[in-house]
């Protein structure tokens, strides 16, 4: 049974997770590819770890500001999400709808999420994608006063995940 | 139901201790990494010298700073800011995210000067699979006085200078450590070369050191202060030791820095060689610089 399971755990090789701002002044995207995830496709659970100094930047300073200002990167390095994928079916091929919920961690604040996504599955090699919105406050990320408000209050998170069999 | 209630609550348990144990599992096949430390300062000067930060690849800073008439000249001047003897305008470059080049054009009084520097971060604080305790940069400015002019610089103990008695040089090198996030500290030994002085008050090699410090009161202000200790002072200079101290307001693209202070130095040589004013008769004075991205990072 042990075995089994372990032989049933995918671990993301190819990770991407952007998220995109829109705001008067200006729109802020940014980058990760650094992420790591392993998706137990025998339970359905699934974990997402996301180092937060990893988002790559246009600009040297959003970057700067980003993790000074808003993350406070060096007292919460990391994101996570722990959770449950339903609705995916293992012998299945092809692309399905599924979801995954669970708790996503974000600027140390846990808040219970419901995201709604794709699964692929093709010749051993699953894909994930989903598209969702974060809404600043609900993760305690603050503008500071005397920044200019230069980013949206919720900013859109596309994230698409390889994995392979471990 | 009290059954089936705790069966659920039982098996969410087991779920989520699932879950966590898939975390760690994550957590152990994910390599050391190492955390290099950011923004020790907030920009690349403290007060009137040099930080040890960079500018990132791509990224123009234009920085102009002002020093006004001391505070001492009462209402009239309005405390001083009727007069600014001393302004510089500087631009530094990041060509990558550890080497800058930077230019500036400085005036205090009747005297002109550029500056003309190159800045290398030689080592970074880190923690983690590597861990080193302090960031070092260096700094090598070339400085040229176009002014004063022959007439003028008779009376400065300097008659007729030439084109090399008019360059000056300095070497610093930066050591700072972040102790945490509140609060950065930088000891940067500094070594000026003039080629021409006046002999009966100064030296032509000049040595200091100098004492920075930073404490972050919110996300976007601080505290600054800076000391420039001179090791070799001659025994008939007029100057006086570069002492100030101010705040660091960040907004967007653009770090202001209010400053209270001695000098009117704003580039190396001037700061260790020609701080006139007694530490306790300040002057105010500000930076403002504003950071451009040239170059796109990706």
């Amino acid at each position: 049974m042990t075995f089994l399971a372990y032989s049933q755990k995918f671990t993301a090789d190819k990770t991407y997770i952007k998220f995109f701002s829109n705001a008067a002044i200006e729109d802020i995207s940014a980058v990760n590819t650094k992420s790591s995830s392993i998706f137990n496709e025998a339970t359905g659970d699934i974990v997402f770890s996301i180092p937060i100094k990893e988002f790559e930047f246009a600009k040297s300073l959003m970057k700067e500001h980003f993790n000074d200002k808003y993350m406070e990167t060096e007292q919460f390095p990391k994101a996570t999400f722990q959770g449950k994928i339903s609705g995916y079916q293992p012998t299945a091929t092809g692309e399905q709808k599924a979801s995954a919920t669970g708790k996503m961690t974000i600027h140390g604040v846990t808040e219970d999420v419901e995201i709604p996504g794709t699964m692929i599955n093709a010749n051993g090699v699953l894909t994930m994608k989903a598209k969702f919105m974060v809404k600043l406050q609900d993760y305690k990320i603050t503008i500071p006063q005397l920044l200019w408000k230069n980013i949206a209050e919720q900013v859109e998170v596309t994230v698409e995940f390889n994995y392979k069999s471990l | 139901m009290k059954k089936i209630f705790t069966l659920t609550f039982l098996l969410s348990g087991i779920c989520s201790f699932a879950q966590d144990d898939l975390m760690k599992e994550l957590e152990q096949n994910q390599k050391a990494e190492v955390n290099y430390v950011t923004q020790t300062f907030k920009g690349t000067r403290i007060i009137n010298g040099q930080s040890v930060e960079t500018k990132g690849k791509g990224e123009l800073e234009f920085i102009f700073s002002h020093r006004f008439e001391p505070i001492s000249t009462g209402a009239y001047q309005v405390w001083g800011l009727d007069g600014y003897p001393a302004v510089r305008l500087g631009l530094e470059y990041g060509i990558t995210d550890r080497l800058g080049v930077g230019i500036g054009r400085n005036f205090y009084y009747d005297n002109k000067m550029e500056d003309l520097f190159l800045r290398y971060k030689i080592a970074r604080q880190s923690s983690g699979a590597k861990s080193f305790p302090v960031t070092i940069t260096g700094v090598g400015t070339v400085m040229y006085q176009p002014y004063p002019n022959a007439a003028d610089a008779a009376s400065n103990g300097i008659p007729n200078p030439s084109t090399s008695d008019r360059m000056s040089y300095a070497a610093e090198l930066l050591i700072a450590r972040k102790f945490s996030s509140k609060f950065s500290a930088q000891i940067a030994p500094t070594f000026i070369h003039r080629n021409a002085v006046d002999k009966s008050i100064e030296n032509n090699d000049d040595i200091a050191i100098a004492f920075g410090g930073r404490f972050r009161v919110t996300r976007s202000l601080s505290l600054i202060g800076e000391y420039y200790s001179r090791m070799n002072v001659h025994a008939n200079s007029p100057y006086y030791n570069s002492v100030g101290g101010g705040l660091d307001i960040e907004t967007g693209g653009h770090v202001f820095q209010l400053i209270f202070t001695n000098s009117l130095g704003l580039n190396p040589n001037t700061i260790v060689t020609h701080t006139d004013t007694k530490p306790g008769d300040v002057r105010f004075g500000f930076n403002i610089s504003r950071t451009f991205q040239i170059t796109k990072r990706k």
